[in-house]
């Protein structure tokens, strides 16, 4: 690995996503699974739960960077989450490594839904 | 608006989470894990582990409920119907297998107002039942004025 390497992952959730979602994680906030409920509340419809988005970050951390110690790389993980993302429309997660030595790398990440950021400021310390 | 500085530092009662092996799969393939140490317990096995191994952000999951009383705690005063997730960091620390007891304090360690915008910084602090910190959360939720 070495400063300036990027990757990404795509992923594009389907219409049900946010249910299966609720259901595994226990956040079963209306705006997410209730499409009459969100517009009542000035959204579009559902939206995308932000920890998925951010599970998505991090899914593309370990993919990219984990090698062998796959989940274990992760040390820490930072975001801003910005706007709202929706179901079925690709999610591309991006990130590029600022700085590595021996022992860690720090990586820059975000994630982005129809040119517009849903995550920013992404950062990340991987274990090597 | 104003906020409530005095509370700063309030600390809720601990949850135990009994991290389960079919909801460590569930969670893993609602967020598209495809490595199969979150998938198969066998395949966990074979790589060493006792049992799946829970995808870093699983911690969402057993942590999140020590949060939830502060979140509705009236002396806080969060206006919930205005609150925002701002941001969210994890550090992690040995992974979390199913099997595992997690235990998760929550502590509200910073509110603050700029731009008449409330933020409200929660951090969690998760053991499990060896006493190894897994992770460590900070939850940052803003309210906007209505």
């Amino acid at each position: 690995m070495d400063t300036g390497d990027t990757f990404e992952l795509k992923v594009t959730p389907d219409r049900y996503l946010t249910v299966r979602y609720a259901g595994a994680s226990g956040d079963f906030n209306p705006i997410h699974i209730d499409e009459e409920f969100a517009k009542q509340v000035g959204l579009p419809g559902r939206i995308l739960h932000g920890l998925w988005t951010m599970a998505q970050v991090a899914r593309a951390h370990t993919e990219a960077l984990g090698g062998a110690g796959g989940p274990a790389s992760l040390e820490r993980l930072s975001v801003q989450f910005r706007g709202m993302g929706v179901m079925e429309e690709e999610v591309a997660v991006t990130g590029t490594v600022r700085e590595v030595d021996s022992e860690r790398a720090v990586v820059e990440s975000q994630a982005t839904q129809g040119g517009k950021r849903i995550i920013r400021n992404g950062e990340a310390t991987i274990r090597l | 608006m104003a906020v409530n500085t005095d509370v700063i530092g309030k600390t809720y009662p601990p949850t135990l989470y009994a991290v389960g092996r079919e909801k460590v799969k569930e969670y893993a393939r609602a967020v598209g894990e495809h490595n199969p140490i979150h998938l198969d317990h066998e395949a966990a096995r074979a790589a060493g582990f006792a049992d799946v191994v829970a995808p870093p952000m699983f911690a969402v999951v057993y942590s999140n409920t020590a949060i939830l009383p502060g979140l509705f705690d009236p002396e806080v005063g969060i206006d919930f119907a205005h609150m925002v997730h701002g941001s969210q960091e994890f550090r992690w620390g040995p992974l979390v297998v199913a099997g595992d007891e997690i235990t998760t304090t929550g502590t509200l360690t910073d509110v603050s107002e700029r731009g008449g915008m409330g933020f409200y910084v929660f951090e969690t602090d998760s053991r499990n039942q060896d006493g190894e910190t897994v992770c460590v959360g900070t939850w940052t939720n803003i309210v906007r004025t209505a």
